[in-house]
């Protein structure tokens, strides 16, 4: 199984989760090794985004076992988890109207040392760089989203949560995200994807958690990935 | 009335001044509303309660320490009154407040007036409501300045310029700094703003902390101007309510401009047609929900 390594960074087992008195996400167990990039698939509404929220305590309640390089954090409040060293791109992305481009990048506080520095993303996201006073939210969907995922590397963390980055963006942007994608992953970061785009997800992933009705349904290997296209597309519909 | 240029601009200034304590208020209730979702019905009860630690810092202090010619000085009650102040803020949303962020504005409102009304209440119990001079003004601003085109009490001149030094450094370090950039970004996503590793319930706290320091600052400015009286917060927080809502909720600097510039609207109304002028501000909140809802500088939401 994949959960046993001594460097597994997050565990998740048997997390139960609610909004109110709905019951979201049922029993799940999973794991992510250092280094590893992993993808939740499944379709609208499977429960995806609630097992990011899960991690970082933003869901009503949650029970069950969630562990960040060996702590437990289901008692944590959600920004002692964050110091633990995540950075949380969430689908809606969360860009700041009240804040500049460049207050938007400076806003998460370093949770860990060893983050990229200002120069570092400039250089990585040109276009940031030049409209680096404009309002947050007057730049484009794909600049949003270079944006998002930005500020999340100064802050020195290693494991990255990434909720639907590709969503409703042109494939040339689609294409940007796939070679950043692939670079963090390279610079060793562990990453987990959220995603509705199957392509884009099997070219960076190691592996894939099928995620269905708040159920974890199927666990499918890189190395198998072609030989699943039948469960992929009875889960998934692709 | 024979309006002169002197009558006009004496009562420019009286209103300016006036509008400063307006400024003040409303700017704190601007900043907690945008935090914390909460409309303070307790600002005003906090701004007298500031007023009562200059007053009884002043007279009481002492003798209570056994010390009775030891007098908490006016300086010392600007800096003591909020920290006293801002204290029981800081007390009652850690107790009550906190509870409630996941409900209705409504009742946030309901609680701090609730909170307003006992305060006011003990005070009623124990002190004059007709008001208890402060005597406690500093030597160093009594007297009169001449401003060139009138002469005008140092006093209140003091008054204007520390409300607004106090206004527009409050602007700066929302508009201008790290620790207001994170101040905006909770007011508009909390939860990511937490996400990030910022102890948001903490900012939240000490905000209104700030917020209620502010009301009670005003209220130890006020002290030598008005006499100090348990329904002082009651007369004035329905006017800043007026002023808010006229400026709008959303906008720090919407809050001190309105401030300003309602109360010196009052101050020419005194002059053109006095009788209107305590209800001009009322009738122009009307005017403003009619034309525009969200107030002058308010986002439509
Ligand atoms: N804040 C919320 N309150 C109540 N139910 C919610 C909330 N957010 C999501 N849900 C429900 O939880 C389920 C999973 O949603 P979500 O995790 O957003 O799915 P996904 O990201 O896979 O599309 C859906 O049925 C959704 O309606
Ligand atoms: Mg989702």
């Amino acid at each position: 199984m994949h959960d046993t390594g001594a460097n597994v960074l997050l565990s998740l087992s048997g997390v139960n989760s609610f909004y109110g008195e709905s019951h979201i996400l049922h029993d799940i167990n999973l794991s992510v090794r250092e280094g590893e990039l992993v993808t939740l698939l499944g379709r609208n509404g499977a429960g995806k985004t609630t097992i990011l929220k899960s991690i970082m305590g933003l869901v009503g309640r949650r029970s069950g076992s969630i562990t960040v390089a060996g702590r437990e954090t289901c008692h944590l409040p959600t920004h002692r988890i964050a110091r633990l060293g995540i950075g949380y791109c969430p689908e809606e992305r969360g860009i700041f109207s009240s804040l500049n481009v460049e207050e938007n990048l400076l806003l998460p506080p370093m949770v860990k040392d060893g983050g990229m520095t200002l120069a570092e993303i400039y250089d990585m996201f040109p276009n940031l760089l030049e409209r680096r006073n404009s309002v947050g939210t007057r730049l484009s969907g794909g600049e949003q989203q270079m944006l998002a995922m930005a500020r999340i590397l100064r802050t020195g963390a290693r494991l990255l949560l990434l909720d639907e980055i590709t969503e409703g963006l042109a494939p040339v942007i689609v294409q940007a995200l796939g070679r950043l994608t692939g670079q963090l992953k390279e610079k060793g970061f562990t990453i987990i994807l959220v995603e509705q785009n199957f392509r884009f997800a099997a070219e960076v992933a190691d592996r894939h958690y099928i995620i269905e009705n708040g159920r974890v349904v199927e666990m499918i290997d890189r190395k198998d990935v072609e030989t699943s296209a039948a469960v992929f597309n009875r889960h998934l519909g692709v | 009335m024979d309006v002169t240029f002197q009558t006009v601009m004496s009562q420019l200034m009286l209103g300016l001044n006036n509008g400063a304590f307006y400024a003040v208020l409303s700017l704190g209730l601007a900043v907690i509303f945008g935090l914390l979702n909460i409309i303070n019905f307790a600002h005003g009860a906090l701004y007298m309660l500031g007023a009562f630690v200059a007053l009884l810092g002043y007279t009481e202090l002492g003798p209570l320490l056994g010390m009775p010619e030891f007098h908490l000085n006016y300086w010392a009650a600007l800096i003591v009154a909020p920290l006293v102040v801002g204290g029981i803020g800081i007390i009652l949303e850690r107790t009550m407040l906190r509870r409630l962020y996941r409900v209705d504005h409504l009742y946030g409102l309901l609680l701090t007036f609730g909170v307003a009304l006992i305060f006011q209440g003990i005070f009623t119990n124990y002190f004059n409501v007709s008001g208890t001079p402060y005597d406690g003004k500093p030597e160093l601003l009594n007297g009169v300045v001449n401003l060139g085109f009138m002469m005008f009490p140092t006093y209140r001149l003091w008054s204007i310029v520390v409300s607004l030094t106090i206004c527009f450094g409050t602007w700066f370090m929302i508009e201008r700094t790290r620790l207001g950039s994170y101040l905006r970004a909770g007011t508009e996503n909390p939860h990511l703003v937490q996400a990030f590793g910022i102890n948001v319930p903490l900012m939240v706290t000490l905000t209104y902390g700030y917020g209620v320091g502010l009301a009670a600052f005003a209220g130890v400015v006020a002290a030598p101007i008005y006499s100090v009286s348990p329904v002082m917060g009651a007369e004035m927080i329905i006017t800043v309510f007026a002023v808010v809502v006229i400026g709008g909720m959303g906008s720090i600097m919407g809050a001190i401009v309105t401030g300003l510039a309602l109360g010196m609207v009052e101050g020419l109304t005194k002059v053109i047609y006095p009788p209107a002028s305590s209800t001009v501000i009322f009738f122009m909140m009307v005017l403003v929900l009619l034309v525009k809802p969200a107030g002058l500088f308010g986002k439509e939401q």
